[in-house]
């Protein structure tokens, strides 16, 4: 249930609340990390349930010693008024049998603060993708000052991030039989009929990737299609009961392995962002879009402790 | 996926924690048989909270039915030998009642009559003032039966005029700094506290990105949501069974106004601390 940090709750009528998936490389958690700490969200509740594994810490988002005693549990409320912004944060795993009921209590103050659509941000195994997903069999042709040199590059891309060819060269697919064959973004979305019907035009002049539906049980040829979404966690459920609740739902979510997924959560919100447009419209030099994202004091150390002197 | 270095591809554990694909598949072909399993072992691990001369269940949860001004929590068995020591030694305490539960860590499989040698959790007042309650829990708290803890102790009324302070102890290795863990002056405390706690502690405040997980942290959100003040002291050790040293790190909370007035001889309790700890170190020499 959702508790106010202060004496009233605060009203979120029309609000667009943002919340993150419990998934594959914690890819959701991270981008909502990134969003509440780059935009400043102040907290104005917890969302306190039985159904997550108990948490305390300092803010993670302390900027000074000030900021930085204030309590943290793992289900916390963020709102930025001025953009009309909800946050839901979550910090921790589910309970065992913990997951469905938590969306239930989740969906049902989502119906009751009046909120006008949620955004689920999430991801899955790239891993478990099918061919349809992969389709990244693609030819490239470099061209360097000098003269064309054309290499063959057969890559199977296991690695939910492309990186931009390195400088010099220029790809281009001259080959009109290649054109089928341009890599594939990692990002998928997906929206809950009712939200379809309100935004489907921006998402369609966005050029964006619907999730594609694969088999049911992928080891058996004929039996259904529907949507997967392994490595999701709760995104599936949320999405399926937010289908028959009529909410306006829509989950944006990456394909990723598990490690160092801090790019990966940088390139979940920008994804976000070119909806949203919560930061202004990235320019065309890579170098500045990881910077403009405020990375929070509590990423430091996300590898462990210092190493012992001795070692070297 | 991952690969390892012997060249063989292994499944590797989602931090995500989700092993989602086998619990929605659990839900859908979930059959009778299976729930009332699942049933039964729930009921196995459910927290009780017995009254201390009769062993019936309280109806209602324990702050509930006492009022409490002041609650004192030791989860670990350093913890609740300092309290055991310095304060329990210093006044006269009576037994309220227990709680009782079981888990897998739990080293006996009868649920019904765990002996008082094995780990426990009792609740305590001064019989001075009743309104200051104690907390003796060396029992491992699940997951799963923590928020069945708090709601037996706590309840779903809560009070804001009590103040809260635990103590516990965590592995050092727990402890995140950009020093390497072999260099830090163990044992030491870290406090955290909630916002409406509003003396200070004794100790610094735990650092960025530290955390804290289980049965302290399920009481310290409880008190940090219903905005009752309440101080977590945590001592970071490299000895997690019962030590004399890790103890005495918990000394510096004996002035605070969270344990003042509680405890009168600290000499004596001194004795009484070594007295403890020789009793445990003879059952642990593997030749005798």
């Amino acid at each position: 249930m959702f508790v106010p940090c202060g004496e009233s709750a605060p009203d979120l009528a029309g609000f667009t609340l943002l919340m993150p998936a419990v998934s594959v490389g914690n890819v959701g958690q991270l981008a909502m990390d990134l969003i509440i700490s780059t935009l400043n969200m102040s907290k104005i509740g917890y969302f306190y349930t039985d159904c997550l594994v108990p948490m305390v810490g300092n803010n993670p988002y302390a900027t000074t010693e000030g900021n930085s005693t204030e309590l943290s549990i793992n289900a916390e409320v963020y709102s930025l008024p001025s953009r009309k912004l909800v946050a839901l944060q979550l910090r921790s795993i589910f309970i065992k049998y913990k997951s469905k009921p938590f969306c239930e209590k989740l969906l049902s103050w989502v119906k009751s603060s009046g909120c006008a659509r949620v955004i689920v941000l999430s991801s899955s195994h790239s891993y478990q993708r099918n061919d349809l997903q992969l389709r990244s069999f693609y030819l490239f042709i470099f061209e360097t000052e000098s003269c064309p040199v054309t290499q063959a590059g057969v890559q199977w891309h296991g690695l939910s991030s492309l990186q931009p060819p390195p400088p010099g060269f220029k790809r281009f697919s001259c080959l009109s039989l290649l054109s089928s064959w341009d890599y594939s973004t990692p990002f998928r979305y997906l929206l809950t009929p009712s939200m379809q019907k309100s935004v489907q035009n921006k998402i369609k002049s966005l050029n964006w990737e619907e999730m594609e539906k694969s088999r049911c049980i992928p080891e058996i040829d004929d039996s259904e299609f529907c949507i997967r979404i392994p490595g999701g966690g709760i995104t599936k459920t949320l999405y399926d009961e937010s289908c028959s609740k009529e909410i306006q739902m829509a989950v944006l979510l990456k394909f990723v392995s598990e490690g160092d997924n801090i790019p990966d959560a940088l390139g979940l919100v920008e994804y976000l962002n070119e909806w949203l447009q919560i930061l202004k419209p990235l320019s065309d030099d890579p170098t500045v879009s990881a910077s403009r994202w405020k990375i929070p004091s509590s990423w430091r150390l996300l590898f462990g402790s210092g190493l012992p002197p001795a070692l070297f | 996926m991952a690969a390892t270095f012997f060249g063989e591809v292994v499944k590797a554990p989602c931090r995500a924690g989700t092993e989602d694909e086998e619990e929605e598949e659990e839900g859908r072909r979930e059959t009778p048989e299976d729930r009332e399993v699942r049933l039964q072992l729930a009921r196995k691990r459910e927290v009780r909270l017995l009254r201390r001369q009769t062993k019936t269940s309280l109806e209602v949860s324990l702050l509930e039915k006492y009022p409490c001004s002041k609650f004192i929590i030791a989860i670990g068995n350093n913890a609740v030998a300092f309290l055991s020591s310095f304060v329990m030694n210093s006044g006269v305490w009576e037994e309220v009642g227990c709680a009782k539960l079981w888990n897998e860590w739990c080293r006996t499989t009868d649920t019904t009559h765990l002996s008082s040698t094995e780990a426990f959790c009792v609740f305590y007042h001064l019989k001075s003032n009743p309104s200051v309650f104690l907390c003796q829990c060396s029992c491992y708290v699940a997951e799963d039966q923590q928020y069945q803890w708090l709601e037996k102790v706590f309840g779903s009324c809560p009070r804001r005029n009590m103040q809260i302070t635990i103590l516990t102890c965590r592995h050092v290795t727990d402890y995140k700094t950009s020093e390497s863990t072999g260099s830090l002056p163990s044992p030491f405390l870290r406090a955290l506290k909630t916002q409406n706690f509003k003396d200070s502690a004794c100790c610094p405040l735990l650092e960025q990105p530290n955390i804290v997980h289980d049965l302290p942290a399920a009481v310290l959100s409880y008190c940090q949501v219903w905005k009752i003040p309440a101080i977590l002291y945590l001592c970071y050790t490299d000895v997690m069974k019962l030590d004399l040293i890790t103890v005495e790190a918990f000394k510096p909370i004996l002035s605070t106004r969270s344990l003042k007035g509680l405890v009168k001889n600290i000499p004596q309790s001194t004795e009484i601390l070594k007295k403890l700890m020789t009793t445990n170190e003879i059952q642990s020499n593997i030749y005798t």
